[in-house]
């Protein structure tokens, strides 16, 4: 006996939040390994010729701002402070923040059935998603 | 919107979901860890003073370095195979390998980290 699969098509479903929260959170997930293998080539790059330690091609592969490789042994980190490391990483801000915030959203949803409070949740944090972009941001363009 | 939760917290724990229920666990725990250390450590350099350096210092402390890392990587290493099964469905039947084959990457990988960081921590 094979159970016929009910299926609702994108069109009739209509806006669902946690669909779509669904789809992001995993578009968003491959946008992250895109910045990060971005950063993990330009941090190579970066400390070939100086043998720069792990720890600091972590930093860099995980937010390519200068500040993360202020005390390695790389000998000039002004030509790394360019528009397209800040928007790199200002891309990768606002994946992570929107990404993990919605992640902290979820499990806290898992143990909570309270409607009122998941509505009010949902909105709080939607207003910390902004304002975490918005502070990330920030940091990271005037470092 | 009718929530009702048929399992208490006990029953809860004592589900043996074993290999696959491991990694969802470990999901939860690495996504929360990175979730709280970014925002802190965001608002951390946007504050700074003696409250941002303190911070710091944990930051670089090595017990929390192994810790992070931890988080990070497993999240990073799963995430890709929940990504790769959920968006192409037929895979899921391979779950399980799967599952095997992220272990393989990843205890190389943070075994390597984890060696590199307490070698510095001991002053090497």
């Amino acid at each position: 006996m094979t159970a016929k699969h009910r299926t609702v098509s994108l069109k009739q479903r209509g806006f669902d939040f946690e669909t779509t929260m669904w789809y992001f959170t995993r578009i968003s997930a491959l946008a992250m390994y895109l910045c990060a293998f971005i950063g993990l080539v330009g941090a190579l790059i970066m400390g070939a010729r100086t043998e720069m330690n792990l720890a600091d091609l972590i930093r860099w592969t995980f937010m390519p701002a200068v500040t993360h490789v202020a005390n390695s042994n790389v000998p000039d980190t002004a030509p790394w402070a360019t528009l397209f490391w800040k928007v790199t990483g200002a891309v990768f801000i606002f994946f992570a923040a929107s990404h993990g915030l919605h992640g902290l959203l979820s499990v806290i949803e898992d143990y909570l059935a309270i409607p009122w409070l998941r509505r009010a949740l949902r909105i709080l944090v939607l207003i910390l998603t902004i304002l975490m972009i918005a502070a990330g941001i920030y940091v990271l363009w005037t470092a | 919107m009718a929530l009702k939760r048929n399992v208490n917290l006990v029953t809860g724990l004592r589900y043996q979901g074993k290999g696959p229920m491991l990694t969802y666990i470990l999901h939860r725990v690495g996504g929360l860890g990175m979730v709280i250390f970014v925002a802190v450590h965001i608002l951390a350099s946007l504050g700074g003073g003696t409250a941002g350096v303190f911070l710091n210092t944990i930051y670089e402390h090595w017990l929390f370095q192994i810790f992070i890392f931890f988080c990070a990587l497993f999240h990073v290493i799963n995430g890709l195979r929940i990504v790769i099964l959920d968006l192409w469905p037929k895979l899921i039947e391979h779950q399980r390998e799967a599952i095997w084959l992220e272990w393989l990457f990843f205890i190389p990988i943070y075994g390597m980290a984890v060696f590199v960081i307490v070698r510095t921590a001991l002053g090497g």
